[in-house]
């Protein structure tokens, strides 16, 4: 027996290396390569390969899942990377560990076609380190044939009519983020009593919630299984979708305001070859690019040469190209810096 | 009554055997449709096997993800296998403390293990990504193959070797002919759970190694916009293609023993 | 040259690769800034919010060992009787769902226990009504039984598999009836494999964390979550390692007390855990 378990596993084994191997075929160096960390499914795929063929550079691309974890990781000085694409409270955090290269302009022309609103921004004033790639809004993704009053306010996450049909945010900043502004603060507090408020808000809430989620809330809610959910525009975009998602869905981002956020395309200081880095910069910023690039991801890109390419289905969609009045009442996070460990406490206090 | 029992054990089988593969069913089930999260069935298509085979980005996952799992796993079978025997005729004190050390990387969560390995690796400079991550599969592979080996020590007797050496042999021979076949199994099953523990790894992956995606990084980070088809192509096309060779493999031995059994019939009615 | 000679090049391993990146995680614990504090260690041991979750974390964890000893063990036994090629090839099909990806898998059962889900819709052909399974406790001990289930099969069948065959034959020649052999010579000889199933499920188990997030819509968050909280969103590597310490020490204390149980009880043999 023994010896036909080992030729099975050797079996295996030979036709798995070969497998891999035949898969990796006509892979080779040599070239000038750029490293790049960016979010899965984040860029059209199909814009690395214009630019591979353009410049006569390799781009090696990884993906990571989370914010966090990607801070971590270019904490390590021996991080490969040339490009990242983190939010923008994560960038004030770069920015104070100094672990930010200090981009030349000149190498990026392109930045003359984003929208001036969103340029000069309180996590990196007059843009040293960062140009935004894409930005969206946070609100409530909701079921229209189970809500069928008007959602304009917060409050609807606590009304008990929707008991067990509730999905918040496992996210610390964001569930905070957005009962601070229900109960009329801002985002951003360093009041201790503010952040137990809301720290009391959510645990009076806790018995009505359906569960927690981070990213599976999108699966929920196309799947019809909850009321109410708090998400990310550019997740809602495509929820909302006849096609990719479901059409009973709509977004709302509620009358006190909301979270206004932003990625950013950054490189790190331990970045070998930052200027080959502000070229790929410079060419997600050509107004076809970030259109097409735009386009396959469904997030709103802050590219205003960009949008004025783009047809209705993307201009009139208010959840992708938001009104005005929208933008003005959403605020930007700021890092917390100390502060951080207040707001984990009451993060604690909730979850565990 | 034998029938009755035998039915009852089969029918056990079945049911475990059913709990471990519904959501197997339901991965290759989702791989007939084209859609970007599994909460919407889109109608019965192939695009998502078109879409998995143009995506270079997930062939080189799959790269990385097998070589390392059989190199990790044949290192740590063959360096715990040893490692156990040696421990396994240790003077107790240090048996002891060298598998508690050894429960370690069980113990850690695998972020805190993977986050170590990163301080290890950034604190001494050594940048190579895919070594990196080999070092790493091998060392968290390693506790599971050496207590697989060591209750097979322990139920094989000592004077196996012993007797070996008696007759002659050098240590080594006694191991490799004596002891190590008495122990196969044990050896086997260690080896079989370090791959399967080394290809499904996502979080000591991400963080012990730069620029080596792997699946379950691929998968993860794909993830946060819901899983789309061409994925659960992959693991349908991965799950025909092992199940397929398993039974293949074994159809030969299953016959074998099969005519051996007949033979063995043959022979007593005689 | 003596037998001990053979576990060299793992010691030299074990040392580099397991003992050195535990100081790395020591001295995150224990040293800020360049200088030795024991804010992290106070931090973490005056939260009692903590030690109920640790507490929490333990019980779910025995109660999945104990679900999966009761499913696997069966079948590890029914495997071992089997022919040996026909068992080889479906030990081989148990561990086979581990290899596509722990995340797809999780993801599946989502698509299985959703209120909307296939259960439910087998439940309702079936004329039962609708229940709710996502994010409960028992979805969380279902997918995380169904994680672990294999770890604890796989080392069971192997010692059984080598249980000879005589001595259940001499057992049965004098007159012991099949639950008297079972528990009088089975499940002792297999005590071996069954106590390395037990560790390579309930150790691991105990710092598990993205079950009870994603199938459990983290309301019954785990010492593993909580561990992940500090360190990846706060950003508290200090007292995310002092947690984890905290946790191995318990271990480690557990281990000794066990080993201390058993020579008192005079048994040589099972000198060790496992």
């Amino acid at each position: 027996m023994k010896n036909k378990i080992m030729r099975t596993v050797c079996v295996l084994l030979v036709a798995m290396l070969v497998v891999a191997s035949l898969a990796l075929s006509g892979c080779t160096k040599a070239k000038e390569t750029l490293y790049i960390l960016n979010w899965g499914d984040y860029i059209d795929p199909q814009l690395i390969k214009d630019f591979e063929t353009e410049y006569g550079v390799k781009v090696q691309y990884d993906t990571m899942a989370n914010n966090e974890e990607m801070l971590i990781k270019l904490e390590s000085s021996t991080s490969i990377y040339d490009l990242c694409f983190p939010s923008d409270y994560i960038i004030e955090k770069l920015v104070q560990k100094d672990m930010l290269h200090e981009l030349n302009k000149e190498n990026i022309p392109n930045i003359a076609n984003i929208d001036e609103q969103f340029l000069d921004l309180s996590f990196d004033p007059g843009n040293k380190y960062s140009v935004p790639y894409m930005w969206g809004t946070v609100g409530i993704l909701y079921n229209t044939t189970m809500v069928d009053e008007p959602v304009d306010s917060w409050s609807i996450l606590w009304d008990e009519k929707y008991s067990g049909q509730i999905y918040m945010y496992d996210s610390m900043r964001d569930t905070i983020g957005i009962t601070l502004k229900y109960l009329g603060y801002s985002m951003n507090t360093r009041s201790e009593q503010e952040v137990a408020e809301a720290r009391d808000a959510l645990i009076q809430q806790k018995p009505l919630i359906k569960a927690y989620l981070g990213d599976t809330v999108k699966d929920a809610m196309i799947g019809g299984e909850g009321a109410l959910a708090v998400v990310y525009s550019g997740d809602a975009v495509w929820c909302v979708d006849e096609e990719e998602g479901n059409p009973d869905l709509a977004y709302a981002v509620p009358n006190e305001g909301s979270n206004l956020w932003f990625d950013n395309a950054i490189i790190p200081k331990s970045s070998k070859n930052p200027e080959l880095a502000e070229k790929f910069i410079n060419f997600l910023n050509r107004p076809e690019v970030a259109k097409q690039n735009s386009e396959y991801i469904g997030y709103s890109t802050p590219n205003k040469a960009a949008l004025a390419l783009m047809d209705e289905y993307w201009t009139q969609n208010e959840i992708y190209n938001p009104p005005q009045e929208v933008i003005d009442r959403c605020e930007i996070f700021r890092d917390l810096g100390d502060f951080t460990s207040v707001f984990s406490d009451a993060w604690d206090a909730i979850i565990y | 009554m034998k029938k009755l029992s035998a039915f009852l054990k089969h029918s056990y089988l079945g049911l475990v055997l059913l709990f471990m593969y519904a959501p197997i069913f339901i991965l290759i089930l989702f791989s007939f449709t084209d859609s970007r999260t599994m909460s919407k069935w889109q109608g019965w298509s192939f695009g998502a096997y078109e879409k998995l085979f143009a995506e270079r980005a997930v062939w080189v996952a799959v790269q990385n993800s097998i070589t390392i799992a059989i190199i990790a796993a044949v290192v740590a079978t063959i360096m715990g296998t040893f490692a156990a025997i040696g421990i396994h005729s240790m003077k107790k004190r240090n048996r002891m403390l060298v598998e508690n050390v050894t429960q370690l990387p069980m113990v850690n969560p695998d972020l805190v293990t993977g986050i170590s390995f990163m301080l290890l690796f950034t604190a001494i400079g050594f940048t190579s990504g895919y070594l990196r991550m080999l070092i790493a599969h091998i060392t968290f592979n390693l506790p599971y193959v050496i207590f697989s080996v060591m209750p097979r020590l322990r139920q094989s007797s000592n004077r196996l070797y012993e007797a070996a050496m008696d007759l002659g042999c050098t240590p080594m021979i006694a191991l490799t002919k004596v002891v190590i076949p008495d122990i196969m199994p044990g050896i086997i099953s260690g080896f079989i759970l370090a791959f399967t523990l080394s290809i499904d790894d996502f979080v000591i992956s991400w963080f012990a190694a730069d620029g080596v995606p792997n699946i379950s990084i691929y998968v993860y980070s794909i993830a946060r916009r819901g899983i789309p088809s061409h994925i659960n192509a992959l693991s349908a096309l991965m799950f025909v293609v092992v199940a397929t060779l398993l039974v293949i493999v074994n159809l030969r031995s299953i016959k074998q023993e099969k005519e051996a059994e007949v033979q063995a019939r043959k022979l007593r009615s005689k | 040259m003596k037998r001990t000679f053979f576990s060299t090049p793992y010691i030299v391993w074990m040392i580099i690769f397991i003992v050195v990146p535990m100081l790395f995680i020591f001295y995150s614990a224990f040293i800020q800034d360049g200088h030795f504090t024991t804010e992290f260690v106070n931090q973490a041991l005056e939260t009692p919010l903590y030690i109920s979750v640790l507490i929490r974390s333990i019980v779910v964890a025995l109660i999945a060992t104990a679900l999966c000893l009761l499913i696997g063990y069966p079948v590890a036994y029914i495997l071992s009787n089997m022919k040996k090629s026909t068992a080889a090839i479906l030990s081989m099909f148990f561990i086979l769902p581990m290899w596509m990806n722990f995340l797809l898998r999780t993801y599946a059962w989502q698509v299985i226990l959703a209120d909307n889900g296939v259960l439910n819709m087998l439940l309702t052909t079936l004329g039962f009504a609708k229940g709710s399974f996502m994010y409960t406790q028992g979805a969380v001990l279902l997918v995380t039984v169904y994680n672990f289930l294999p770890f604890m099969i796989l080392p069971i069948y192997t010692i059984l598999s080598k249980i000879d065959r005589s001595h259940i034959e001499a057992a049965h020649d004098l007159g012991a009836n099949s639950a008297n052999t079972f528990f009088k010579v089975v499940l002792p000889l297999s005590v071996p494999g069954v106590v390395s199933g037990i560790t390579m499920v309930f150790i691991p188990a105990i710092t598990t964390f993205a079950i009870s997030r994603l199938i459990g819509g983290k309301k019954y968050p785990l010492y593993g979550d909580l561990i992940e909280d500090k360190i990846v969103a706060s950003g508290n590597l200090g007292l995310g390692s002092v947690l984890s310490i905290i946790l191995l020490v318990l271990v480690i204390i557990s281990i000794v007390v066990m080993h201390k149980m058993e020579a008192e009880q005079g048994n040589e043999e099972g000198g060790t855990l496992w």
